[in-house]
């Protein structure tokens, strides 16, 4: 994985030192509160329902087990004991206390992190593929990518108070597990009709009270016109996006309202030198990132474990766990554990100290000291041995992260809600606890297969609840938390926005909705066919019927 | 008029602070003044923005609350768990002090 070279230790030591300065100055009274909160927010520090919240960035969802043991460290030492894994595959604190956040930045920067950019009007932290360099259906590695954005974009002195926040994610692969049909700007790494690769540009997507599937803006753009080229549309973005109302400010409106082609014509011609850009990556540089994600030098072992066909054999638990969760590696003999955050009736995205140490130990052992983080909140061990797995399950199992549900119906996506959030309208984790518990008999999940339930507290989506199969948006009327339920939402390369099946559900009806829903697919579906696809042949109307039929 | 009371958080530690007697802040809503006429709520905001002046606390403002047998609780279910904790983690928030009743 990618290391500082001197230039990146330097911005974020005097970062660090920055801020600390700034705690001292709010102390002393020498900035107000005013002054004090823009500086605090570009350090991702929030003052959130019960207390102040601290954001860290993980570069493309990439952590080293030293890292997360960092992370543990901060929880048992500045925070409560755990943290959260959000859907911008960063981790937030909870608790922390001002006063601490300076050492607590300095420690991060010990170990290569920090929190710039995880909050305000600026390009956030680029987020990819979590099984980037290692899926066996991957076209090319995104992760060099999302590095050389990740420099561009630090910092960038054009781009730091844009009209919103800007997010761009970036695949490598045709199916998509970075949503990036959602993102402002989402990168699919492609290859032209002459094997040349590049990307395929797509603009204007994303989620929050106005959501939008993103458009095409250039079918293909070679690999050395990307920053040129993206700076080209962040360029036409700043000048163009809506200051006036932050409800509008964001490029999917800029997108919307004005028209793809009148936006691609504005940013062609920025890109094609009126705006005299010369924004080309240096090569040394280039080559530097791409070393850092050059493939390890893997064992040449047979496709076929026997060490792994004897344990499933003899654990139908194991098995179990290996069906579900375990993904195909490019490399033979290789497997890609995932590892869920979802236990059954716990918060999604959750981790204790111990279960990051856990974790990151075993990463160690099995998975060459690495781990990703994914925007489903949960970890993924990019490189594990076949016949490592079991000896890797029971770890897992000893640290209760060895739910084997991943993509089922328990693998729920919630936002922190109501019980965290000083913007949430409603609660979100307790309505994915009481939907994980009604779903928690195991065959039951395997029977339902792919289904996905998204989860926000507010309008704002952070619980990406407009790309749910079935999703729920927590609102409050007269006093009280109700949840609009939308079907047929999709965050992969078939992105599409779900529709809203009819009038909300109070608090405790959720579950009871859900099962409904549920039980209308089973009745309803062809064959394998999964809920999405059911879904999609059928459309709301069945699932409308079963939900409302006793009005 | 409904009963209001003066919440904020601590500057130093983002915890939840309410305002109560002898212009002190305190981290139990038990303690906090409550003000039924316009004076009083107009008494509470001149002391926030006092203390936010002095660097105690920031972003103060009034909720409204009402007192059951004699225990003063917030109208609102959002500063209900902001006041006990969250409702998923009663091992957190003030609620884990056992001084404050979960909100129901």
């Amino acid at each position: 994985m990618y290391r500082y070279d001197e230039f990146d230790r330097q911005v974020v030591d005097e970062r660090v030192a920055q801020f600390r300065e700034q705690v001292d100055r709010r102390l002393a009274g020498r900035l107000t509160e005013e002054e004090f909160k823009p500086l605090r927010l570009m350090n991702g520090l929030y003052l959130q329902l019960h207390a102040y919240m601290l954001r860290i960035a993980i570069p493309y969802g990439t952590l080293s087990s030293d890292q997360m043991r960092r992370l543990a460290d901060i929880g048992d030492k500045y925070d409560k004991g755990y943290g959260h894994f959000t859907t911008r595959q960063n981790i937030q604190f909870n608790w922390p206390k001002l006063e601490d956040v300076p050492a607590i930045l300095g420690e991060l920067a010990e170990v290569e992190m920090h929190a710039i950019q995880t909050s305000g009007n600026c390009i956030r932290n680029v987020t990819s593929d979590p099984w980037a360099g290692v899926a066996a259906d991957e076209i090319e590695d995104p992760r060099p990518t999302a590095e050389l954005i990740r420099q561009w974009s630090t910092f960038h002195p054009e781009f730091s108070f844009l009209p919103r926040k800007f997010k761009i994610a970036v695949t490598g692969s045709p199916n998509d597990r970075a949503a990036v049909k959602v993102h402002d700007i989402g990168l699919r790494m492609i290859r032209n009709d002459v094997g040349i690769p590049g990307y395929e540009v797509i603009v204007g997507g994303g989620q929050g009270r106005t959501p939008f599937v993103g458009v095409v803006l250039r079918p293909f753009l070679p690999t050395s016109d990307l920053l040129a080229y993206l700076e080209a549309i962040m360029r036409v973005y700043n000048l163009h996006g809506r200051r006036d109302n932050k409800y509008k400010a964001r490029i999917k409106i800029l997108v919307h309202e004005e028209g793809i082609d009148k936006i691609r014509d504005e940013i062609e011609a920025e890109f094609s030198g009126a705006g005299g850009l010369e924004v080309e990556p240096d090569v040394e540089e280039m080559s530097r990132i791409a070393n850092y994600f050059a493939s390890p030098v893997y064992e040449e072992l047979p496709d076929k474990s026997a060490v792994l066909d004897a344990f499933e054999a003899q654990n139908p638990e194991f098995a179990k766990w290996a069906r579900v969760n375990v993904a195909e590696h490019k490399k033979l003999g290789y497997a890609i554990a995932n590892i869920s955050l979802k236990p059954i009736g716990e918060a999604p995205g959750d981790a204790t100290s111990d279960q990051m140490r856990a974790v990151a130990k075993l990463a160690d052992q099995y998975s060459l000291s690495e781990i990703r983080v994914t925007h489903t909140q949960n970890l993924v061990l990019a490189n594990v041995k076949k016949d490592d797995l079991h000896v890797l399950w029971e770890g897992l199992v000893a640290a209760k992260l060895a739910d084997a549900n991943l993509g089922l119906v328990t693998d729920i996506i919630a936002c922190p809600g109501l019980d965290f959030c000083a913007l949430a309208t409603a609660r979100s984790i307790p309505i994915a606890q009481a939907i994980s518990n009604r779903f928690s008999n195991g065959e039951r999940q395997s029977k339902i297969g792919e289904l996905s339930i998204k989860i926000s507290g507010c309008i704002n989506a952070c619980g990406h609840h407009h790309v749910g199969h079935i999703g729920i948006l927590g609102l409050e009327k007269r006093g009280e938390e109700f949840y609009q339920i939308s079907l047929g939402g999709d965050a992969t390369e078939d992105a599409a926005i779900g529709e809203i099946v009819g009038k909300g559900f109070a608090h405790e009806e959720v579950a009871d909705a859900v099962e409904t829903i549920v039980d209308a697919y089973l009745a309803q579906r062809v064959d394998d066919e999964k809920f999405i696809e059911t879904y999609r042949r059928l459309g709301a109307k069945p699932f409308k019927e079963a939900l409302y039929a006793a009005n | 008029m409904s009963e209001k009371v003066l919440t904020a958080n601590h500057l130093l530690s983002g915890e939840v602070v309410f305002l109560g007697e002898g212009e002190l802040w305190s981290p139990h809503i038990q303690d906090a003044v409550i003000a039924q006429s316009t004076q009083e709520v107009d008494l509470l905001e001149t002391v926030g923005q006092q203390s936010v002046k002095s660097q105690l606390v920031v972003e103060p403002y009034l909720i409204d609350v009402v007192r059951v047998h004699g225990v003063t609780e917030p109208l609102r279910f959002r500063e209900r768990i902001r006041t006990a904790g969250p409702t998923t983690r009663t091992d957190l928030g003030k609620q884990s002090e056992a001084q404050i009743e979960e909100p129901a």
